[in-house]
């Protein structure tokens, strides 16, 4: 199968504006508050599920989002995608307003989504085939010309187009049908790939297969990727920066490496802390935290992290910390401890480089 | 020292439309006091060999065959009754998902209450008292209050502990653990590995671990069965089995992990997809995905050789091993 070939049959990608300089994509001040009806005397409640979230993803990187369940990662993403309404803040792709410069429908085809579930994304009453081809006829494809690239994309996800066009989502492994779901992600020519939580399904070595594949398309298709999981060895392997949530709040952010070897976060830390040991003479002794975490309705005032961190003190519950630089190499971490002059007795001291 | 657990040449296979093959000829002893992890992808079978030990499969439609001896009793000759004060007395399960295994519609105290007062008939108030015991054992802070709340009202690391608790109530000499910390986040899932490793030898408990995760393999067991399309593909001791895996299928197992795994190296992969199980393997299941098979591979069903000390493989690679 020749790569020209590929291209001829495939939608023209979202046109790269910016350039290089201007990433991706970039979001300011994301929120998303669920309210809960409370009972019939009961004053209602709120889920802040997304609060107050800034990021960018700069073209051709990979963005990883850690965190555990309830801190708000799958949320991001629906928002991201348009999937859901946001309360406040500005989702920019490329430069462009989504509803201004760039149609919901442009966007939906320069951002495509990956889901957990590959059989619940996929509808069991259309063969693999035509749910390759249902998004580019969408955008106007010929019937014809959507199967054939319907095709030569499961070639490039690794099934033989032969033995897999024709049948059905619960026909095929579980492997095989996030391969499908990348394929059909793939056929809008996307320039942003959002995976939410693609492999955690995966068995381990099923895992490996579809993260090399991953790593194969993002260098053919030139793509960026925002790769959401909980499995900090995966997101480590497979990221350049990364972003740690917990409660809906973004406590840390940098390069991968920088996080992972100098965590600035004590939730961070703690996560890291938090893996099973690789060594059989060297195992996990005591855990970082204790207790679950706490529940995003109406969660904890300052510092969202007070309630389980050993360094809390009076500051951290009375004032939330905001994202602050540490060096120049773009790690960032909300915590009273990482800001000078803070008033936290374990701040470094003003004028001393962190 | 003597084994609690023998099971020799297990058989399970499930009827009805479609016949499943689910454990095929599995034998393996578990010790007074050890922790073997039964480790493998989803459909290796290392559920059902756990289940086949309490006998909690389907009756109707499962054909068990072999030999299955827990404490001195043939589990398989067991009528209703020697079953249900066998389960939870001798043996307990704990499981994946503790919203799923608990009973929604009474507290966490009825529910341990209950089967002390079932195993070891004591009254309803020894019951409750047994059960606050137990949640202060499994460290569930405010344990008194907890004895009337029920599994929704608790979070998902309590709900875990819970369980642990009421499996643990009558004491029982063997603990059969089936994920109980995959659906647990990160931060809650050590917490609990911890715990069980700490009430494992303050009980002395022999225990048994289904995992797909070698980290969780690694923190909790003593000696590890690999198992593949129902079968033991490799016993070992943890180190061995993780330092030096002989069969191929451990071996691509620790090659694909993303531990430690440099960025923009390819990982080591296993290709292929595990087989079906409409026929019982009649040569080596692994074989199809095999980078070291030969044409005696396809042929026969490999042999189960002995290592000595309690190690062995499933694979020809192993006749060649130095001893």
């Amino acid at each position: 199968m020749s790569e020209s070939a590929l291209t001829e049959t495939m939608l023209d990608p979202v046109e790269d504006l910016g350039g290089a300089a201007q990433p991706l994509l970039r979001v300011d001040g994301l929120t998303k508050h669920f309210p809960i009806r409370g009972g019939l005397l009961g004053k209602s409640k709120t889920v802040r599920a997304v609060d107050d979230v800034t990021f960018s993803i700069a073209k051709g990187e990979t963005l990883g989002i850690v965190g555990e369940s309830g801190c708000g990662k799958s949320t991001t993403a629906r928002l991201l995608m348009h999937l859901m309404e946001r309360d406040a803040g500005d989702i920019l792709y490329d430069g462009m307003q989504v509803g201004r410069a760039l149609s919901l429908r442009e966007l939906r085809r320069g951002m495509q989504m990956v889901f957990q579930d590959s059989y619940a994304s996929l509808n069991p009453r259309l063969t693999i085939e035509e749910s390759i081809a249902f998004g580019p006829k969408v955008h106007g494809m010929d019937d014809a010309v959507a199967r054939k690239l319907a095709r030569e994309l499961l070639g490039k996800v690794g099934l033989r187009p032969e033995t897999f066009a024709n049948r059905y989502p619960h026909e095929i492994s579980g492997g095989q049908r996030q391969r499908v779901n990348i394929a059909r992600a793939l056929a809008l020519s996307p320039r942003l790939v959002i995976l939410d939580e693609a492999v955690s399904a995966l068995d381990k070595s099923v895992e490996a297969q579809v993260l090399n594949l991953l790593t194969d398309l993002k260098s053919e298709f030139g793509l960026t990727y925002l790769f959401i999981s909980h499995d900090l060895n995966v997101v480590r392997y497979i990221s350049d920066r990364v972003l740690v949530m917990y409660l809906g709040e973004v406590v840390e952010l940098g390069p991968v490496d920088q996080v992972w070897d100098a965590p600035a976060h004590p939730y961070t830390r703690a996560l890291l802390a938090a893996m099973p040991s690789s060594d059989p003479d060297n195992r996990t002794q005591t855990a970082p935290i204790t207790g679950d975490p706490p529940n995003p309705i109406d969660p904890p005032p300052g510092c969202r992290f007070h309630t389980r961190c050993a360094f809390a003190e009076p500051l951290c519950s009375a004032k939330g910390p905001k994202l602050s630089a540490i060096g120049d190499s773009g790690h960032e971490a909300a915590c009273h401890m990482a800001v000078a002059g803070s008033g936290h007795s374990r701040s470094p001291a003003v004028g001393v480089a962190a | 020292m003597t084994n609690l657990v023998e099971v020799e040449n297990l058989n399970v296979r499930f009827t009805g439309e479609r016949t499943v093959h689910a454990i095929n000829g599995v034998s393996f002893a578990l010790g007074e006091g050890e922790v073997l992890g039964l480790l493998g992808e989803s459909g290796s079978g290392k559920s059902v060999t756990l289940r086949a030990l309490m006998r909690l499969l389907p009756k109707k439609r499962t054909v068990i065959t072999g030999a299955v001896k827990v404490a001195g009793r043939d589990v398989l000759a067991l009528d209703d009754d020697e079953l249900s004060s066998f389960r939870g007395g001798v043996v307990s399960m704990i499981f994946q998902e503790p919203a799923l295994a608990l009973d929604p519609v009474y507290t966490i105290g009825e529910q341990i209450s209950e089967a002390v007062m079932r195993h070891e008939g004591k009254s309803r108030t020894e019951g409750m008292a047994r059960a606050l015991e137990m949640l202060e054992v499994v460290r569930i802070p405010s344990a008194k209050r907890r004895l009337a709340a029920y599994p929704h009202e608790m979070s998902g690391g309590m709900r875990q502990r819970a369980m642990i608790a009421l499996a643990l109530a009558c004491k029982p000499k063997i603990l059969l653990a089936d994920e109980p910390t995959t659906a647990l986040d990160a931060t809650v899932q050590i917490q609990i590995l911890l715990l069980l490793r700490e009430l494992q030898r303050e009980f002395g408990m022999s225990v048994i671990f289904v995992t797909h995760d070698i980290g969780v393999a690694i923190e909790i067991c003593d000696r590890v069965s690999v198992m593949y399309a129902g079968q033991i593909v490799e016993t070992g001791t943890l180190s061995q089995l993780v330092r030096s895996p002989m069969h191929p299928y451990p071996r691509g197992l620790l090659a694909s992990t993303t531990h430690r795994a440099i960025r923009g190296e390819r990982l080591g992969t296993i290709p292929g997809t595990p087989p079906s199980l409409d026929k019982a393997p009649t040569s080596c299941a692994f074989a199809p995905r095999c980078a070291s098979a030969e044409a005696r591979c396809t042929e026969a069903l490999p042999p189960a050789i002995d290592l000595g000390a309690g190690r062995m493989a499933r694979c020809v690679l192993a006749e060649r091993a130095p001893a």
